[in-house]
């Protein structure tokens, strides 16, 4: 039998959050949150609306300067390092490559104007390659990866329905290979027969690539089908963390509770 | 130790907080130990904490004290308080658990259900499908149906699907919770052959059956789960 | 008659003085967009305000001036900035791409070579190359220090899905002294390689968008292109109905309303000194096709 590959037997973490607080004036958005994220591992982050739990993903994803505290990431080389110290082209070159982001909404992560097939291909582009044929063809293998119609590469996304253009956002994300995704509500707004088409590419892409990954819902049901694990965020802090399976089936906080027994049954 | 499983004095309390905080003690003092190759069925009267056990030994609830010791590469952890990451590494690599009820992404094909354990495991795609397949076709589940989702199935269907998700991994220990629950005689036969194959090849397994007759056919011992209910 | 009281080239000497800080700084980081305190002219913009500042800083009472307008002299835009300085510094004025010691340009490179000691100015509507695809400037100013040019490439990468290869005909970008990727103002793709490795200064100054860049004489001026894709000439494939040239950009001329044309240099003194010199054309056009030139 072939050794198992077990991204998350690796013990260093990748992404390290301490402390972290940001206020706005004397409102808190998010305080004290401390946790660390493994190669491989997804996380999910639920809780209300202004449960803090978008200004936490900025603050990872260091879009936000924290008002406390401090996450570190474990760059390509090894090396754990304080994001607040990057300089912004390496905080930029983060983004463009080893991180990927997927926005609720995709307009925010697309280029609407420009072909599916040069919204892939820009990071690659971004990174030197110079070749247009390879940029091509790799544009195209990630649209099929993704379930979209290749004969649709040089239509803009502004032609997409909602769904696709969810796709082809993630495709956009992953055509660099990165380690780390930040998701925010990214089945937010469409029909629930296409989140569960939605759900089982990014579940299976996940696994596939070993991807770690944030993913910010109020979806409960997101949080169990994607996530290892499950932060639950009320008022900026968070209230409970676990196993996402523990947490939703033996919730111990009265919040938690009352958001899982919120869920309509199905 | 050579027990796979060796739980002392675990505990569990459910605490109702929508309910005013009223305290649901549910078990406490559960106190066993499963070798490899033996199969010790939980029993006792509905309500008594069978699949509250099962659970806690699967890192699914919580254990509010005690210890649950689980063999897992070559050392022991204690499950009661492990982190998460090292309660998924047991799941991967140690616990099966054969639920009553199959928790499958929408969309997934039957055969793909059965062979992502395997898969999870660094199977290539293609031999996981065959063994999947083997499976599937042990538990009676017609070819014409493997590449349809599980959710379209009747119950009887979706139970042997799990079944067959269940017992695809060469994991050292298996919980099986009801795993003959809506089975025909046919395919009941089927799950004791499944069971008496992983005991040959020194899986621990911890059941909840309710038919007595399987559990004369698949039982090593029988711990008897009413002395830990936990007085109200 | 009272002569009006303009000072030397119509800007005071302080404005200048401002535009001349602006040029220096420019030339020191070829390709870098320059913001400057760009003036009201006499003259609405998109008719070369920025040219007209640049040339007015750089002159001096010796200077020669040529003017062009689409490579040509005898356009009124380019008859106007030529009366204007004339008018207005008392500056010698030319037609002679040679003989000239500043020339404002608009949309084109003469085709006689440059020499040193010559100042190309160019009239620039729109400095940003990355705004077509990003239309934030906080933006574009934080990809340009960073030096992230993956954007640049992806509107030549739109070009080649559409038509099957880079249809960019003008504006064509260019990487400037191997660091800040530059827009060299609407001339068409067939002088980009003009600019690279020139003995002349070239200065580029865009009114409206208040902005100053340059190109000191023998710096590196590449074309962007993809290495399957890569960066091609484009020219009618006719010689010049007037000389004969088959070496230079031409202009169609479009002769009566049954669908004759011939070809001509858009170049009119480059035109002019060939005939002078006894070429000449065949004054009536061959069918026109276009054929790509390395």
């Amino acid at each position: 039998m072939a050794e198992p590959q077990d991204p998350m037997q690796d013990d260093q973490p990748l992404l390290v959050a301490e402390h972290l607080g940001k206020n706005y004036g004397r409102l808190t958005a998010c305080r004290d949150v401390s946790f660390a994220l493994y190669p491989g591992e997804v996380l999910a982050v639920v809780g209300e609306s202004g449960s803090g739990k978008s200004t936490l993903l900025q603050l990872l994803s260091a879009q936000l300067a924290p008002s406390a505290g401090r996450v570190s990431y474990r760059m390509r080389d090894g090396v754990l390092r304080d994001l607040a110290r990057l300089g912004e082209a390496e905080r930029r070159f983060l983004f463009r490559t080893d991180w990927g982001y997927v926005h609720q909404d995709a307009a925010q992560g697309l280029r609407m104007a420009v072909s599916a097939g040069a919204n892939v291909g820009e990071r690659l582009m971004a990174v030197g390659w110079n070749h247009y044929g390879r940029i091509r063809d790799a544009a195209s293998s990630w649209l099929e990866r993704v379930e979209i119609d290749t004969a649709r590469i040089d239509d803009a996304p502004r032609t997409y329905s909602g769904g696709m253009r969810q796709r082809l956002q993630i495709a956009r994300n992953l055509v660099t290979e990165p380690r780390l995704v930040f998701m925010d509500e990214p089945t937010g707004g469409l029909d629930v027969s296409v989140q569960a088409r939605l759900l089982d590419l990014m579940r299976n892409l996940v696994s596939e690539l070993g991807l770690a990954a944030i993913v910010v819902t109020h979806d409960l049901a997101v949080a169990r089908l994607l996530s290892h694990r499950v932060m639950v965020m009320k008022g900026g802090r968070v209230i409970e963390t676990g196993l996402t399976d523990q947490v939703l089936d033996d919730p111990r906080e009265p919040y938690t509770q009352l958001l899982v027994s919120s869920i309509l049954p199905a | 130790m050579t027990a796979m499983i060796d739980i002392t004095s675990a505990k569990k309390t459910f605490t109702m907080h929508l309910q005013g905080g009223v305290e649901l003690p549910v078990v406490r003092g559960v106190s066993f130990q499963v070798e490899p190759g033996e199969c010790v069925v939980l029993s006792g009267p509905s309500g008594a904490g069978k699949s509250s056990i099962l659970k806690m030994i699967f890192g699914n609830y919580r254990c509010d004290g005690g210890r649950i010791g689980i063999r897992h590469q070559g050392m022991v952890i204690d499950l009661a308080t492990a982190e998460p990451r090292q309660v998924l590494s047991v799941r991967r690599t140690t616990i099966g658990y054969v639920s009553q009820f199959l928790r499958a992404v929408p969309r997934v094909a039957t055969i793909d259900v059965v062979a992502e354990p395997l898969i999870a495991n660094g199977i290539a795609r293609a031999e996981a499908r065959e063994r999947a397949g083997a499976l599937l076709r042990r538990l009676n589940i017609p070819e014409r149906l493997w590449a349809l989702p599980p959710s379209t199935f009747s119950g009887g269907e979706q139970q042997r699907v799990n079944i067959a998700r269940g017992f695809i991994s060469d994991l050292p220990i298996l919980l099986l919770d009801e795993p003959t629950a809506s089975l025909d005689a046919a395919n009941r036969a089927v799950v004791v052959e499944l069971i008496e194959q992983k005991k040959r090849q020194r899986v621990a397994m911890v059941a909840i059956v309710h038919d007595d007759e399987i559990r004369h056919l698949i039982a090593d011992r029988i711990v008897d789960v009413t002395s830990f209910a936990a007085a109200a | 008659m009272n002569a009006p009281a303009y000072n030397f080239a119509y800007l005071d000497e302080q404005t200048k003085r401002m535009i001349r800080r602006a040029i220096l700084k420019a030339i020191a980081i070829p390709g870098y967009q320059v913001p400057f305190a760009s003036r009201e002219m006499p003259m609405p913009y998109g008719w070369g305000t920025g040219g007209v500042q640049v040339t007015a800083a750089i002159l001096g009472p010796q200077d020669v001036l040529k003017v062009i307008d689409q490579g040509s002299d005898d356009t009124t835009n380019a008859i106007s900035i030529r009366k204007f300085f004339g008018k207005t510094a008392g500056v010698a004025t030319t037609t002679s791409t040679t003989d000239a010691t500043v020339i404002q340009t608009r949309h084109r490179i003469p085709e006689a070579p440059l020499h040193a000691g010559q100042v190309l100015v160019y009239q620039v509507p729109i400095p940003e190359p990355l705004r077509f695809l990003e239309p934030r400037e906080t933006e574009t100013r934080r990809m340009h220090a960073l030096g992230e040019y993956g954007l640049m490439h992806v509107k030549l990468y739109e070009d080649i899905a559409r038509f099957g290869h880079i249809a960019t005909s003008y504006a064509y970008p260019v990487k400037v002294n191997a660091r800040y990727v530059m827009d060299p103002s609407p001339t068409p793709k067939f002088d980009n390689p003009k600019m690279d490795n020139c003995p002349a200064l070239q200065l580029f100054g865009a009114g409206r968008e208040k902005r100053i860049y340059a190109i000191p004489p023998h710096t590196d001026v590449v074309s962007l292109d993809f290495e399957d894709h890569p960066f091609t000439r484009y020219r009618f494939d006719a010689p010049c109905a007037l000389c004969g040239a088959g070496d230079s950009y031409l202009d169609e001329i479009v002769t009566d309303d049954k669908g004759s044309r011939m070809f001509v240099c858009s170049d009119t003194d480059y035109c002019e000194s060939r005939q002078l010199a006894g070429h000449r054309g065949s004054e009536s056009a061959p069918p026109h096709k276009e054929r790509a030139h390395g």
